[in-house]
């Protein structure tokens, strides 16, 4: 195979990497602030993606011009699961936080399942098949505009994080949960925002991953098992870690998807996965625990 | 938490054993061939839950990923009665050590590295996923094309052949269960058994009282592989049908999870009880709807997600151990 048909095939990856990078960065935010797993990622993920695709065939709505709609209800949604449910459950051991994420992913991808059946939705937009040439590139219009507003919306959690006072007070509680407590910040309050936060990023993720995928009821545990992948290879804990993890496993699928068929294409995530336990534990950009 | 025959009573639960034996040996003569399907299926999930429970129950170490060892040992044992003949007693002994190395594999890269708690759930997950997709594009066991056990008719009950009747298979499980909670009995109460313990409720302080934990939870992870894979050979002999995408799925194992977890986990009957309730009321449910006509795929499945929902907040313990106080076989807690 000529190398522009590799090269073509891993911008590709590169762009699926940054929207893949979206998604594990909720999963990062969550657990670097309220110590939870949240095994319901995907699922909140699927409830994105059938909300994008419900008002795209009722009312020709775009996902990309839905994507702040999507984030704010996933806010929302994830916001009042921390301060109803899970809020309760963060000083329970670690497999009972766990099993109950369990439970609302299951509730949750059934219900998926008994409302719009199992069939595959697509989202047909006019620039489904557009693509722009840049010399011998043909980069796919869909991915490309998927790929940059995953990097704004990367950027503006960032400059959330690093720039305001509701920012810096989650650090905080990441930081120390104690001193956080002393110095009077509503830690679980704090704690609801987060979880709303990283519902959010995932929620973005699923309105741009219509575009490249057809959403399903059942997409929910891949993708969660995706995204712990990605974070686990970045590093933990670490934010530009899921996005380098994001991009790694975008681009490895992007090629072992070209270079054998496209269904194994994530047993090479978990190749990747299983070499970073082996030789780099902490995760590509993680620190070393103490 | 340990709850069940560990603590005190044991005339009470003596007889609370003999009983459910006796009426568990009974039911085929009583139920109708509906029932004793569901019996089996029962069953099948106390074997299976007993099983993950010595990994996750005795030791701590959350496994999410057990349909792996289902699947691998169904599929040795169906690969090599297809293709060569041999029976299931014998490709169970072949299934045997190749699920007990998979654990070992598994529990090597998790525990020599420090990979623990839901890490080592994620890493138990991405294995079954691995296997799946793996045995899904594998096209010397037919790919996800599935394989096939013939199906004859049966004059008779072949038990060294595992070919007959539901009635047959029903004895079997139910020898398997009972031979598995025996034990599951003695390894609680073995120095292996509290060793784990030990494990289960502070490594660190395990470690620091010279217990060698890496070695110990490997054993926990062999142990329960080892025993796993009889279910995968019964489920292979007794559907005649293997998909990588049904026995390998995510839901495969977190069925397998539900009952010790609902009944109560670390504990004996625990994975008994959950098993009842959680099989029983699924079957109800899904009955009762197709007696009013109606067809939801999700339904069961839903059911599953808001029990385990209310024994999560409600009863974080699992049914079993209030049930066992109330019943009078457990010391009172402290």
């Amino acid at each position: 195979m000529p190398f522009d048909v590799y090269l073509n095939v891993a911008i590709g990856g590169v762009l699926t990497g940054l929207v893949y990078g979206l998604m594990a960065l909720g999963l990062s935010v969550i657990f670097g602030v309220v110590r939870v797993v949240n095994f319901a990622h995907g699922e909140l993920m699927t409830i994105a993606m059938f909300i994008a695709v419900v008002s795209f065939s009722c009312f020709h709505l775009d996902p990309l011009v839905m994507l702040v709609p999507i984030a704010a209800v996933l806010f929302a949604f994830g916001y009042a699961l921390q301060a109803a449910l899970i809020n309760r459950f963060i000083t329970r051991p670690e497999y009972s936080q766990f099993l109950l994420l369990v439970a609302l992913g299951i509730i949750v991808a059934n219900s998926l399942l008994i409302i719009f059946g199992p069939d595959a939705r697509a989202v047909q937009t006019a620039y489904a098949f557009d693509s722009f040439a840049v010399g011998p590139l043909i980069v796919d219009a869909a991915k490309l505009y998927a790929g940059a507003a995953a990097i704004l919306f990367t950027v503006a959690l960032f400059a959330f994080f690093r720039f305001t006072r509701l920012g810096t007070a989650i650090r905080a509680c990441a930081d120390n949960y104690t001193g956080a407590l002393v110095v009077g910040l509503d830690v679980k309050r704090l704690y609801a925002l987060t979880f709303g936060l990283g519902a959010a990023c995932v929620g973005a993720a699923g309105a741009m991953l219509v575009l490249l995928i057809d959403a399903t009821p059942m997409l929910g545990p891949s993708y969660t098992l995706l995204a712990f992948v990605i974070v686990i290879t970045g590093g933990l804990g670490s934010m530009p870690g899921a996005l380098v993890g994001g991009l790694l496993i975008g681009v490895t699928e992007a090629i072992a998807g070209l270079l054998f068929t496209p269904s194994v294409k994530s047993m090479f995530a978990f190749a990747i996965l299983v070499l970073v336990l082996l030789f780099r534990p902490q995760g590509i950009l993680g620190r070393r625990p103490a | 938490m340990r709850a069940g025959l560990s603590a005190g009573e044991p005339r009470r639960i003596a007889i609370l054993l003999a009983a459910l034996l006796a009426a568990l040996l009974a039911a085929p003569w009583v139920v109708n061939d509906y029932l004793l399907t569901v019996l089996i299926l029962i069953l099948y999930f106390a074997y299976t839950g007993q099983a993950w429970n010595v990994m996750m129950g005795f030791a701590g170490q959350l496994s999410l990923g057990h349909a792996i060892y289902v699947g691998l040992a169904g599929y040795v044992a169906a690969m090599l009665f297809t293709r060569l003949g041999v029976g299931p007693w014998l490709g169970l002994l072949a299934a045997i050590p190749i699920a007990a190395a998979c654990g070992a594999i598994i529990g090597f890269l998790a525990f020599r590295f420090g990979v623990a708690g839901v890490y080592f759930a994620i890493l138990t997950i991405a294995f079954a996923e691995f296997a799946r997709i793996g045995f899904d594009n594998w096209g010397f066991v037919n790919a996800s094309s599935g394989l096939f056990l013939s199906v004859k008719q049966y004059g008779h009950n072949d038990l060294w052949q595992l070919r007959g009747d539901p009635t047959m298979f029903y004895y079997v499980i139910l020898a398997a269960s009972a031979l598995l909670f025996a034990l599951c009995h003695l390894l609680m109460r073995s120095r292996v058994g509290y060793f784990w313990l030990a494990i289960r409720e502070d490594e660190e302080a395990a470690r620091a009282v010279g217990i060698d934990t890496f070695r110990y939870k490997m054993y926990a992870v062999m142990v329960s592989a080892a025993v796993t894979s009889f279910a995968g050979v019964f489920y292979a002999f007794f559907y005649n049908n293997l998909f990588p995408e049904q026995v390998f799925s995510i839901s495969r194992s977190i069925e397998i999870i539900l009952g010790p977890i609902i009944g109560g986990v670390g504990t004996l009957f625990g994975p008994i009880l959950g098993a009842f309730v959680l099989t029983g009321l699924a079957e109800a449910l899904s009955s009762s709807m197709s007696a009013f006509g109606l067809e939801l795929p999700g339904a069961t499945q839903v059911f599953y997600g808001v029990c385990l929902l209310f024994v999560v907040v409600a009863l974080p313990d699992g049914v079993w151990p209030p049930l066992a106080r109330r019943l009078g076989v457990t010391k009172r807690q402290r």
